[in-house]
């Protein structure tokens, strides 16, 4: 099921003109800013299908820039989100695509800094809900329905009781959880999801443990 | 929690069994799903109720989108109703102004509540305002006419689609006039089924619209749309209210839309690549408000 509140129908309060591809776009670029973990310092954006086609009249490049610097759906800051990231320090560019993507309102936000970069795949699915279906090439399924930890580490035996562990030890009962990697014996993805809003002492924690390379988190 | 609706048959079921109206069936589900309390989900939809509120008013006080292709409109349909020469009725004219005022902010960068997109946003409030001069509802009624719209906009946006993108604007400015036909029957006493009668007759005579905004702005034709989507929604409200029925089963309706969505091509669908968005007029706006890169013509 999709859509698992009454708010996804009636809602989200937000600036104009559309919910998929200025709402839904906002949200795709502040996931993306809470997975990357903080504000990057450079951003490429690809747009594909009707985000593609549509995106200068719908808002969608202002939308995701301003979801980048962390506003919301109903963030009056979105309209000059070009001028506040300019102010911010945060260059940014923007490529249509041509190539055809399973959902027509697609965009992947490859971002960075100094210290590192991610690249983020997010959907729009209509009236503002959004989808992450891919991150730093791994596949997923993220509705930001629940808040969620993504662990990124070595394909090493014992690596996820560590992390199932750490979260047990703070009481963080897990609620649904999926494990993949791109190739045996490499990288490889745990998507965790979690019945509360975790505390970034807990993702620290979980950072230390052997072989994990990466962790991020997204909150509701 | 388990869903307590998959479909419309399953709420309206529900809704009659336990002598509920379809609101209280949503609200009973919200806090279900989302273990949230009463109070704290009914004070987020007297939110978005105000949302909308001060969206109407904006729009009836006149404004002009960042183009310049819409707005005012609102001003000139009030501004007509006082004249007194108003041909279709006071009401529905009104809803449709309402409806239109809260669509010409959201071209204007304003801020608006999506219901159930920001596209088809000016339906919900705009009959709902209109009906409110002759229901004279309480707050916790009009905060239910959201939760009844938003009842059926579930079942929708789960069984088909509320996105232009991917279903046309049948499946937008058609969802909203089914969901705002609904909660009107509700609103005004109307059974359950009755309900789902007006949104069924509702989406049957909005299937096929496609999505062809012209230079791909939520501006021309979205703005007219809503306007006619209001006043199907309360025709087929009050054809409800005097108990005509749909043959079609509503969740067939829904189906229907569905399928007619994957069917429909994608330049129908918010690519502006078709329809009014590909005439010459549409054409030679989209040229002169981005210039030649906005020449869609392939």
């Amino acid at each position: 099921m999709k859509f698992t509140s009454v708010f996804d129908i009636i809602g989200p309060v937000m600036i104009g003109p559309s919910s998929s591809h200025t709402a839904g776009a906002a949200r795709i670029g502040r996931v993306a800013r809470d997975l990357f973990g903080r504000q990057p310092k450079w951003a490429t954006i690809h747009l594909y299908g009707s985000f593609a086609e549509t995106y200068k009249g719908h808002g969608t490049d202002v939308a995701i820039i301003g979801g980048l610097l962390d506003y919301d759906t109903d963030d009056e800051r979105i309209k000059t989100a070009f001028a506040e990231a300019e102010k911010a320090g945060m260059t940014y560019t923007f490529l249509p695509e041509t190539a055809h993507t399973e959902h027509p309102n697609t965009a992947r936000i490859v971002m960075g800094d100094d210290d590192g970069e991610m690249s983020v795949v997010g959907i729009s699915i209509g009236g503002g809900k959004i989808e992450i279906s891919e991150v730093n090439g791994f596949k997923l399924h993220l509705t930001g329905g629940m808040p969620t930890i993504l662990v990124v580490h070595d394909d090493r035996a014992g690596c996820i009781a560590n992390v199932a562990n750490c979260l047990a030890m703070h009481a963080v009962n897990i609620g649904h959880m999926e494990v993949s990697r791109i190739e045996r014996g490499l990288t490889a993805l745990m998507v965790i999801e979690v019945d509360e809003n975790v505390d970034d002492r807990i993702i620290e924690q979980i950072s230390y443990i052997p072989h994990i390379t990466k962790v991020s988190k997204m909150n509701t | 929690m388990d869903v307590l609706f998959h479909n419309v048959r399953e709420l309206v079921e529900r809704a009659e069994q336990e002598g509920k109206l379809i609101s209280e069936i949503m609200i009973e589900q919200e806090i279900g799903m989302t273990r949230r309390s009463r109070e704290d989900i009914m004070a987020q939809m007297d939110r978005n109720l105000t949302v909308m509120e001060e969206a109407v008013e904006r729009g009836l006080r006149g404004v002009t989108s960042v183009t310049g292709l819409t707005g005012g409109d609102a001003v000139l349909i009030q501004n007509y109703i006082q004249s007194g020469n108003a041909l279709s009725g006071d009401l529905l004219l009104d809803a449709v102004s309402k409806a239109v005022a809260t669509n010409e902010v959201n071209a204007a960068m304003g801020t608006i509540c999506a219901t159930p997109t920001a596209g088809s946003a000016g339906v919900v409030p705009g009959v709902l305002f209109a009906v409110k001069n002759k229901l004279n509802p309480t707050r916790e009624q009009m905060i239910r006419f959201l939760f009844t719209s938003g009842a059926f906009g579930f079942v929708v946006a789960n069984n088909a689609s509320i996105s232009g993108a991917a279903g046309g604007c049948q499946a937008e400015v058609g969802s909203a006039a089914a969901m705002g036909a609904a909660a009107i029957v509700e609103m005004a006493g109307g059974s359950p089924q009755q309900c789902a009668e007006a949104f069924s007759i509702t989406m049957k005579n909005m299937l096929g619209l496609v999505c062809d905004p012209v230079a791909g702005l939520v501006e021309v034709p979205c703005v007219k749309r809503n306007a006619m989507g209001a006043a199907n929604a309360l025709v087929a409200a009050d054809m409800a209210l005097a108990g005509v029925t749909s043959r079609i089963p509503t969740d067939e309706v829904i189906g229907a839309m569905f399928r007619i969505g994957q069917q429909m091509s994608p330049s129908l669908k918010e690519t502006a690549r078709g329809g009014l968005a590909a005439t010459p007029t549409g054409q030679a706006l989209a040229r002169k408000i981005f210039g030649s890169a906005a020449d869609v013509q392939s």
